[in-house]
């Protein structure tokens, strides 16, 4: 009885540590998926380039895109996905166990400088090229954007005849749905009223990043406006209208290629700047869906295909 | 300036004790949304409670059904009712309302079935109704035991209503979400100390009424 008790405990304790041994430390670059087996090795010119990714869908999708267009024009490249957060992986560029990370050029550059008060595209760019460390560099930005939007239902849009934040100024007591920093953030409440001249806003505070609560509350006719990053594919999946920002209140995150120096070649730069000529905002939302999609395909696979679909391999 | 001393300036900071994002206003929320939850709750899990504990019928299912809803995450539960019917009192209400029943319910048959079976019999033989054995008998003699389930019941939905901010109604969870939200963690502490303080209040009030209800017999 006692034996039996001792070795069920004895299993129990061994299941527990396997199970934690699985869960991966997000600090810790060695926990990601490595599928090259070069996450040894220090980089340099020549060497294979190794392209990171965090650990979210479309980080993964765009890592892939960028491996397998390099890859179709002869460089030898591989991926390490799912590096968790920037401190991580900005430390693994660094250090050269990868090479190559798709990157959105405001959340960079919040993180490098978070001072910085750029918001349109160009000014984001120009900021980050001069805020990024020496061993690294960035190319040309897609216009691809992953970042906060507001959106209104097609019938709001219709009604009120909006299209623009700024055509929500006179809507008398407009309701809007987000995370709660949105409340105190400077491209929250407190810009629409400064950029926008927006006053009055009845704001609910919904924490779940713009999914499923704050689409249900924003297509129940809850709130008029709702703020869903711009790349989540409910957005075209209820025929939202995501309204235009013409003063850019909202910090420009446009997908960009960050590279390591030494990295850096002709061939390299024109391969993924073709990448990043095709890359849209529109492309992104339907490379997510695609992905979040009812088969649940591989991120490599997905990325295959569009590169296929673009010409690009 | 450690978390905890940052936390005790924003708890005794007078600009936090005024206003709708106040400490007042938020308690009275807190303690409005409990109230609410436990009565809803009560209404539905002490009556059949009784029933249960006074024919002793259903019981295995009562038991069954206690531990499953016991088992539900109040969080998922509240996402599953937003999906359903869209952000409001309502969802939150709904959730605690599950989270409120088993110990209510426990409480109640099991405070039934707590009785001795002879004083039951007794009370039948000197010609008691069925209604006059449960009211006259049955409820005083069980009472410690079903205002036991009413303390579990308000401790655990005095200390799970700060689900209600989750999707933007108030209370004292506002000052938890919102702290994370911006990383204002001695908010988030200052808001989470109030919470604990409140639930032991609570308790302690619960406590010396039980203890009054058994002296007094």
């Amino acid at each position: 009885m006692k034996l039996t008790r001792l070795l069920a405990t004895a299993a129990a304790v061994g299941l527990t540590l396997t199970l934690a041994a699985c869960g991966s430390d997000p600090t810790n670059i060695a926990s990601g998926k490595d599928t090259s087996g070069a996450s040894s090795s220090s980089g340099g010119a020549g060497s294979p380039i190794v392209v990171g990714s965090a650990s979210f869908g479309e980080s993964e999708i765009l890592a892939e895109i960028y491996a397998g267009a390099l890859k179709a024009k002869g460089i030898d490249a591989s991926t390490h996905l799912d590096i968790g957060q920037r401190e991580a992986y900005i430390g693994a560029l660094k250090d050269g166990s990868i090479s190559l990370f798709p990157e959105y050029t405001g959340n960079l550059l919040t993180f490098l400088d978070p001072k910085a008060t750029a918001t349109a595209p160009d000014a984001v760019t120009a900021a980050l090229k001069a805020a990024l460390p020496d061993s690294l560099t960035i190319l040309t930005p897609s216009s691809a954007e992953d970042k906060d939007s507001l959106n209104v239902t097609a019938a709001f849009a219709a009604k009120n005849n909006v299209h623009s934040i700024a055509d929500l100024k006179g809507i008398k007591g407009l309701s809007l749905a987000a995370n709660p920093e949105f409340k105190t953030r400077s491209y929250g409440i407190p810009g629409l009223e400064k950029v926008y001249g927006i006053t009055g806003i009845k704001f609910t505070a919904i924490s779940d990043g713009g999914g499923p609560a704050t689409l249900k509350a924003l297509t129940s006719g809850k709130v008029d406006v709702a703020d869903i990053y711009s790349t989540t594919p409910s957005i075209t999946q209820n025929h939202l209208v995501t309204l235009e920002d013409p003063q850019h209140l909202i910090a420009a995150q446009n997908v960009v290629p960050l590279l390591r120096k030494d990295h850096d070649s002709p061939q390299v730069d024109e391969v993924l700047n073709a990448v990043s000529a095709k890359l849209t905002t529109q492309a992104l939302l339907d490379l997510n869906a695609k992905f979040n999609g009812p088969d649940k395909p591989k991120a490599a696979d997905v990325a295959a295909q569009w590169l296929k679909d673009n010409g690009l391999a | 300036m450690s978390i905890y001393s940052a936390a005790a300036h924003w708890l005794v900071d007078g600009a936090h004790w005024h206003g709708d994002d106040g400490f007042p206003h938020r308690i009275a929320q807190h303690l409005g949304y409990t109230a609410l939850t436990v009565a809803i709750a009560s209404a539905i899990a002490l009556p059949l409670g009784l029933w249960i504990g006074h024919t002793g019928r259903l019981r295995g299912l009562a038991v069954g059904l206690t531990g499953a809803l016991r088992a539900l995450p109040t969080l998922g539960l509240l996402t599953l009712v937003v999906l359903w019917r869209g952000i409001g009192l309502g969802p939150p209400t709904i959730a605690l309302v599950v989270l409120a029943i088993p110990p209510l319910l426990a409480g109640a048959y099991a405070g039934l079935e707590s009785v001795d079976r002879a004083t039951i019999d007794a009370a039948r033989a000197v010609g008691m109704t069925e209604w006059q054995v449960l009211g006259r008998v049955e409820i005083p003699l069980a009472l410690p035991l079903i205002l036991g389930g009413l303390r579990s019941a308000v401790l655990q939905v005095v200390a799970t209503a700060t689900i209600a901010a989750y999707i933007g109604l108030g209370g004292l969870g506002r000052y938890l979400i919102d702290g994370i939200a911006v990383r204002d963690y001695p908010q988030t502490l200052a808001g989470a100390t109030v919470v604990v303080v409140l639930a032991l209040i609570l308790d302690g009030a619960f406590a010396v009424a039980q203890r009054s209800l058994s002296t007094h017999r």
